[in-house]
């Protein structure tokens, strides 16, 4: 037996014993993910004690190094978890910005104290964070911000406002863009900060959406002191770890909207919600649709799986992070709106049982902003032109 | 693994290099303005042989190389990227597997080491409407003497002129429409009764229609069985339809390389028409697009090598999203260079006109698509 062959062995028999039956079930959507942080209420028993053995582990994190709260799990023995998990049907024991976008740039950028602070909490799902990136005039041009951060001495002294920050009402800490030198060119004068949200001078405002729904927040700073030792990385070299986490996030928002997608094939959803009874779509423009839309979405996933392969070789995805990110959100769009077309009137229901609430409407509605944040369609296709295919600027 | 292994990297090399130095497109240019009778140089095709690649999915004990659809699908993929004429996915994709998985030992040895020699050219003859439909078969084999007499047409069979010989779906039983009752039969081009018509189509390429007039074959010239041959021809046509899907991933990139050339160098209006936001965001979906298609086009290729047999879904997602994203990287590359992209002195026409070609070939992105979507049973 290889030693993969016998970290899957082993890992399926742990599974099969820690992981708790309701853990097995299929998740219904947003409210079942487990977001963990100071204020969490775990919905069942279940849901705490599998966080907690997953946790124990270093599973939450499986690539981490141990010292920070990770198993220090190779690639391959990564994919060999991730597809035990899928075996049994185990769901995600904790989903968090910590884990996907503070947590590698800490494991790059981060100095030893910092990483010894913050990656085991993050790993064991105890403070929650949230992403200080845009502002009302740093939308698509995100290096003009303006919040500042002073220099006092042996402290920063923050002001100004954040938005779009995605749960900041629900978030602990928040890692942030400051400007700390007004002075120098847009790029060289942003430093990336870390905060505790419950520092005086730290207030929030959720932002009702289109969908009805509050996902994201307008934060405001009002003389906020933030230690000196936050400060991650150098001083006002904070847009190479925005660069980072950006590129970052775009593969994960790419890559999230192919891993939905991949879940059902949307013809079947379609004919589903169209109420055909197994006689396929009748409406043959809808149906045309949902056959492009099929291919256009298998086609994807196995460019997913391909970068993922070529990465593991050795050749980083880079640039091509706005490929996925600009491909996998327009993909959610369709599939969305051919949902919505399918459902009819019935998938205009707004409220009560028996639409869940409006999920089909919302859904739909909310999806509008896949390809807006972190970086609309038209900013990846721009990346995509200057950086890939490297044609001159204007 | 969606990559390719080192001896695939090393074949794509070899072939990228090969040809573009001895079938550049200025060749395909050539043939067609002399209007060459083949439509393709043997020269070239002699060359191709020397090389390993005509035998490349025949076994080593018939003299080939055994390497695989995958490789096979480099070969077609650097061949659509210089326009290279030659009856490769016919004879060498096709045949070559139509034989090697239907045919009888004496078939095999007949046709097999001939094939990967360079020898022996030979067409496959399914389309009898401007349609790809290969259950809708018409053309009657009616048992007579020792074998069947062949009575019926075809249309659009590539390389048939000058080739050794067709093998021809027929039906010897059942009615058209259905998959039961197809048969396939090795039919030698100088057969009494058959008439090959060359078509000069849009692509300059060998293709023919043919006429079937009391052909007579021998039951041993049957590849697989008799009425029941559907599923070789599938897996005939599903080896040809991978070949196709990466040719035109080769002309999409090809044509879009030329494009981006185009421009970074055209001028107009004082700087580089390709600085202009409207060109970038174009230019910058289209390579998505032909990002997607070739992964489609790499799982495609390694699902066949795979399974042979049970390759249809993954082949036709190939097929069909190759064809749609070669469609769209010609249509963009002849609006991207304007009005010279209009001219018959400039390559890009030739692109457009041979994925044109290609698309249609063993089946249209509707065709496939449909394909698809009865699989997903939707």
């Amino acid at each position: 037996m290889s030693e993969l062959d016998a970290f899957r062995h082993e890992v399926r028999l742990w599974l099969d014993a820690h992981c708790p039956a309701p853990m097995r079930e299929l998740t219904r959507g947003e409210e079942d993910i487990v977001w963990g942080g100071r204020r969490w209420a775990f919905r069942s028993e279940a849901e705490r004690v599998w966080l907690e053995r997953m946790a124990e582990r270093g599973f939450t994190v499986p690539t981490w190094p141990k010292a920070y709260g990770g198993a220090g799990l190779s690639r391959d023995e990564e994919r060999v978890l991730r597809e035990e998990m899928a075996r049994i049907g185990a769901r995600s024991p904790l989903e968090s910005f910590g884990i996907w976008m503070l947590g590698p740039a800490l494991l790059k950028f981060g100095n030893e104290a910092q990483k010894r602070e913050h990656l085991p909490r993050i790993a064991r799902g105890e403070i929650r964070w949230c992403q200080g990136y845009s502002e009302p005039n740093a939308g698509s041009d995100l290096a003009s911000l303006q919040t500042r951060a002073e220099d006092r001495g042996d402290h920063w002294v923050v002001n100004g406002q954040k938005v779009w920050t995605s749960y900041a009402d629900q978030a602990d800490w928040i890692f942030c863009l400051v400007r700390t030198d007004p002075a120098a060119p847009k790029h060289r004068g942003i430093s990336f900060v870390l905060f505790d949200m419950a520092t005086p001078g730290v207030s929030t405002r959720p932002i009702r959406l289109i969908s009805g729904k509050s996902p994201f927040c307008e934060t405001f700073f009002d003389d906020v002191r933030v230690p000196k030792e936050n400060l991650v990385g150098e001083l006002n070299r904070g847009w190479d770890i925005a660069k980072y986490l950006l590129t970052h996030e775009r593969e994960m928002i790419g890559g999230g909207a192919g891993g939905l997608l991949g879940t059902r094939p949307i013809g079947e959803v379609v004919a589903e919600l169209a109420g055909s009874d197994g006689e396929g779509i009748s409406d043959p423009l809808l149906r045309a649709d949902v056959m492009r839309a099929e291919i256009d979405t298998l086609a994807f996933a196995l460019t997913m799986d391909r970068l993922r392969d070529e990465a593991a070789g050795g050749q980083g995805i880079g640039a091509r992070s706005a490929m996925l990110k600009y491909y996998g959100t327009e993909l959610n769009k369709r599939r969305t709106e051919l949902m919505l077309r399918a459902a009819g009137s019935d998938g205009l229901e707004w409220e009560g049982e028996r639409s869940g609430g409006g999920r089909l409407a919302r859904d739909w509605l909310r999806a509008k902003g896949n390809s807006i944040e972190g970086g609309t369609s038209e900013v990846m296709l721009g990346i995509i032109a200057k950086a890939i295919l490297e044609l001159p600027g204007a | 693994m969606l990559t390719l292994t080192e001896e695939q990297g090393m074949l794509q090399e070899a072939a990228r290099g090969f040809l573009s130095e001895s079938a550049p497109v200025s060749q395909l240019r050539a043939l067609r303005d002399a209007r060459d009778e083949l439509g393709y140089s043997r020269d070239l095709w002699r060359a191709m042989a020397e090389l390993g690649w005509t035998g490349i999915l025949i076994p080593e004990e018939h003299g080939g190389l055994d390497f695989g659809h995958m490789g096979a699908g480099l070969v077609c993929q650097e061949m659509g990227r210089t326009l290279a004429a030659s009856p490769y996915i016919s004879t060498a994709i096709m045949a070559a597997t139509a034989i090697r998985r239907g045919g009888g030992p004496g078939q095999q040895a007949r046709w097999l080491p001939a094939i990967a020699a360079g020898e022996a050219v030979i067409a496959v003859a399914v389309d009898e409407a401007r349609k790809h439909d290969p259950a809708g078969t018409a053309l009657r084999a009616q048992a007579s003497c020792n074998g069947f007499r062949l009575d019926g047409h075809k249309t659009f069979v590539a390389d048939a002129v000058g080739a050794d010989a067709i093998i021809v779906a027929a039906r010897t039983g059942g009615e058209p429409g259905e998959a039961e009752g197809l048969s396939l039969f090795v039919v030698d081009a100088r057969a009494q009764g058959l008439d090959i018509e060359r078509t000069l189509m849009v692509d300059s390429r060998n293709a023919a229609r043919l006429t079937l007039d009391g052909v007579q074959v021998d039951e041993a010239d049957a590849l697989g069985p008799v009425g029941g041959a559907f599923e070789l021809l599938e897996t005939v046509l599903g080896a040809g339809r991978a070949g196709l899907a990466a040719e035109m991933s080769g002309i999409a990139q090809e044509s879009f390389a030329r494009t981006l050339g185009y421009l970074r160098e055209r001028t107009q209006f004082g700087r580089p028409i390709g600085s202009f936001q409207a060109l970038q965001h174009r230019a910058a979906h289209l390579y998505c697009e032909i990002e997607v298609a070739k992964s489609a086009v790499l799982a495609g290729g390694q699902a066949l090598d795979r399974d042979p047999t049970g390759a249809g879904f993954l082949v036709s997602l190939a097929k069909a999203k190759a064809g749609e994203v070669a469609r769209l990287a010609v249509a963009e590359a002849v609006q991207m260079h304007g009005g010279i992209g209009m001219t018959d002195a400039v390559d890009i026409g030739l692109f457009m006109k041979r994925a044109r070609v290609a698309g249609e070939w063993l089946g249209d992105a509707s065709f496939h698509a449909g394909r698809i979507a009865r699989l997903r049973c939707f």
